[in-house]
């Protein structure tokens, strides 16, 4: 697995995004994740897959420093954006967070409109100068999250009155508006209907454009048609990692085998 | 025998029957408890129940009813004529019933023999002075019509002491050999037992109840009565508060309502911001360790009786703004007592209140909904702001106005801090007192309680509570509609 990384790194090495090298998470004496190594590329999409509790949410976490919000927890070990270690003492994790944005596995809108949910983030990045850009801004936001045709005509209502699928792509055109250049996002279609799946999937895709993208799913398909680039988590340790194609296909450790063929998990 | 024996009795009743029930009920099913209906504790509760409750319920409605026949019967036989002018029919018989209790002390003490005190008349002894030698003092000279009434009810009053006695005992015991006599092994105690427990929480939370309601209608009817006396319009809208207890006085309520808010407002604007921030630190910046310390420390604020705050507005804070304020400094204060003293203490006294309730709803707040800001690229405090403080809001509002509450009923702070003058003023280093100051000192007055000086105060304890219902349905109403929007 070691020399398959290296290979990767060895080509790919101008446009590599975030690198993590030697990642060890503790929740108190709970070792979560262990001695993690991954080069995440930019303008690619990236599946995390892995049975429950194997460590997913944790190592995405990392990457956007909300593990700080934790008490018990610690990090080790070092992770690079853009060749910046974002551990560094001299590193804002604020203006961390709005390079590296997140949607969570469980929909959180504030309690304020859907017009100021989706606004927030701009308006606290000073990204509009006045009303007319930042309504722009909105709109495209919630197009871009597949929910504007639902919301146009109630855009000052309460976020949380949505159902729970409709507050999730909320979710998502809040994280996008802020424009970050990477975009974490923890199971977002784990309460979504199938149209609104295809319709985030589809934004995904877009966004790789531009950004690179994070995703952990438990849906296989899910990972097999969004994603470049898979890594399979197993226990807290990273199992295997490699392109998407070569991973479902012709997968070489024996639990990703059995993982993705549905044996464990 | 005297009520506490009768208690004895039934006391003892009920043991002997959940004894015997109990025993009784186990020989029935032939000491196999498995062939009873329930278990033996509840045959033995059931008998128990039969003997005590309809006798002591019997006892409580004989002990309220019996002094209100007897005076109704003795005030009918009251000669008209006896009745002295400026003085009414409730008046004398209250002089009755204070003759029949000293003639009831003076009989105990051995002052009098028990013949003695049903016979004796007003013109052969002078009943004044002999109650008085045992320590009963009399207004006036009794007259023969009262001394005659109050021998009467003597005589009623005992009994009906009797027939109670047999009739409470008589039905305890009924109680108790209808209860035995029920004890088979097929009976249904438990569910007997179990609908007696239902009566009794049914009747507890009744009797909270119903003191709610017997102290709004004492204050209603005080109320009216006051109103009888004195104009409505000039209590609510009289800018002049000058009780004179001679009469003529003048009873405006307003410089009174102007005091309490006027206190209210500034230990509102002490209380608030600081209680806030201090929740505000304390639920989202404090460790662990520090929020164990200084919680329970901001708490005992609230445990400091008033009367404390009291003293420590009335000597300390009180001459410590009349150094900055008063004739030496600024020259705005006169003396130690102004509205600024106990608005300032009162505030203190109210922090604790808003820290600690806004504190644990800031708590409630989901973590995820502060991961979302944070997550944004928002910092804390923009965190706090924009998203945990209009989730708490309709809490903290809440909070706000239970404060509030707090602030307008408080006494002992602005009788000690605030001074005694009913004053309209809007600078805050003049002395000025409140509706509670004013209802204390109304009533412990030597004023007579049906004259308008005491009465006023029905009115202004009916003023103060419509005004703190008034700010609970506001806050009901807030709470309510914060949370269809929010959740
Ligand atoms: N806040 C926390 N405190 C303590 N332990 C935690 C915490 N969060 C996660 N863990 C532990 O860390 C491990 C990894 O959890 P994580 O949430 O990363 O799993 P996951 O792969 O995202 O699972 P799922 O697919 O169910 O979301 C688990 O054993 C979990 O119990
Ligand atoms: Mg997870």
């Amino acid at each position: 697995m070691n020399d398959m990384t290296l290979l990767e790194r060895g080509v790919q090495t101008d446009d590599i995004k975030i690198s993590a090298r030697n990642v060890e998470v503790f929740y108190g004496d709970t070792h979560a994740i262990k001695n993690v190594n991954v080069e995440i590329q930019d303008k690619t999409v990236t599946a995390f897959i892995g049975p429950s509790g194997c460590g997913k949410s944790t190592f995405l976490r990392c990457i956007n420093r909300m593990n700080d919000t934790i008490d018990i927890c610690r990090v080790k070990g070092d992770i690079l954006l853009d060749g910046e270690d974002i551990y560094d003492p001299k590193v804002d994790p604020v203006q961390l967070r709005a390079k590296v944005g997140m949607v969570f596995q469980k929909p959180n809108p504030f309690p304020k409109s859907i017009y100021d949910n989706v606004a927030y983030g701009p308006k606290i990045h000073g990204l509009a100068r006045n009303k007319a850009e930042l309504d722009e801004i909105v709109e495209r936001a919630l197009r871009r999250g597949a929910i504007w045709d639902e919301v146009k005509d109630r855009l000052h209502s309460p976020g949380t009155g949505l159902s729970g699928g409709q507050q999730q792509r909320l979710c998502i055109a809040r994280a996008v508006a802020t424009e970050p250049e990477v975009l974490l996002m923890d199971e977002p279609c784990s309460a979504l209907d199938p149209i609104a799946t295809a319709q985030v999937e589809e934004l995904i895709d877009e966004l790789r454009q531009d950004y690179s993208v994070v995703i952990v799913t438990h849906s296989m398909q899910q990972a097999a048609r969004v994603s470049q680039k898979t890594a399979f988590f197993h226990l807290g340790t990273l199992v295997e990692y490699g392109a998407t194609d070569r991973i479902f296909t012709s997968p070489e450790d024996p639990r990703t085998e059995s993982y993705i063929t549905g044996r464990i998990g | 025998m005297p009520v506490s024996w009768i208690m004895i009795i039934l006391f003892a009743l009920a043991v002997l029957g959940y004894v015997l029930g109990r025993r009784r009920a186990l020989a029935s099913a032939g000491g196999d408890m498995r062939n009873l209906h329930s278990l033996p504790s509840y045959y033995g509760s059931h008998v128990a129940l039969f003997a005590v409750a309809p006798a002591v319920a019997l006892l409580a409605i004989w002990l309220v009813v019996q002094p209100m026949v007897i005076s109704s019967s003795v005030a009918r036989s009251f000669p008209d004529g006896a009745i002295s002018e400026g003085s009414s029919l409730s008046l004398v018989m209250s002089d009755v019933k204070r003759v029949a209790d000293g003639l009831n002390v003076a009989v105990e003490r051995g002052a009098l023999s028990a013949e003695e005190a049903g016979s004796v008349s007003a013109g052969a002894t002078n009943i004044r002075e002999r109650l008085g030698s045992v320590g009963v003092a009399l207004g006036s000279d009794v007259d023969s019509s009262v001394l005659d009434a109050a021998q009467k009810y003597r005589a009623y009053a005992s009994t009906g002491h009797l027939i109670m006695t047999l009739a409470v005992l008589g039905l305890a015991l009924t109680g108790f050999i209808y209860g035995m006599a029920q004890m088979r092994a097929e009976f249904r105690a438990r569910n007997i037992v179990e609908h007696a427990v239902k009566a009794l929480l049914v009747f507890a939370a009744s009797i909270a109840v119903l003191t709610t309601v017997g102290i709004i209608f004492s204050l209603i009817f005080n109320t009216i009565e006051f109103f009888k006396l004195y104009p409505a319009r000039d209590f609510f809208f009289g800018l002049t508060w000058a009780p004179s207890f001679g009469g003529g006085s003048e009873l405006g309520m307003l410089p009174l309502l102007w005091g309490t808010l006027y206190i209210s407002l500034i230990a509102l604007a002490v209380a608030v911001p600081i209680g806030l921030f201090a929740a505000i630190y304390l639920s989202e910046y404090a460790s662990p360790k520090m929020r164990a310390i200084a919680k329970p420390l901001l708490e005992v604020l609230a445990g400091i009786p008033t009367i404390v705050y009291g003293l420590f507005a009335l000597l300390t804070v009180g001459p410590l703004l009349v150094s900055i304020f008063g004739r030496e400094g600024l020259n705005w204060m006169q003396a130690g007592t102004a509205v600024m003293t106990a608005g300032l203490v009162m505030g203190v006294m109210l922090i604790p209140f808003v820290s600690s309730l806004s504190d644990d709803i800031i708590n409630a707040v989901p973590q995820t909904m502060r991961d979302g800001s944070l997550g944004l690229g928002a910092t804390h405090s923009e965190t706090v702001r924009q998203v945990v403080l209009p989730a708490a809001l309709p809490g903290i509002v809440g909070a706000i106005l239970l404060a509030a509450s707090r602030a307008i009923g408080e006494t002992m702070i602005v009788v000690l801090g605030a001074g005694a003058a009913a004053r309209l003023s809007l600078n805050p280093f003049d002395a000025m007192t409140t509706v509670t100051a004013k209802i204390v000192s109304q009533l412990t007055g030597d004023a007579d309680f049906a004259s308008p000086e005491a009465l006023v105060a029905f009115a202004l304890g009916m003023t103060l509570f419509v005004i703190t219902l008034g700010l609970n349905i506001i806050a009901l109403f807030i709470v309510r509609k914060y949370r269809e929007q929010y959740e």
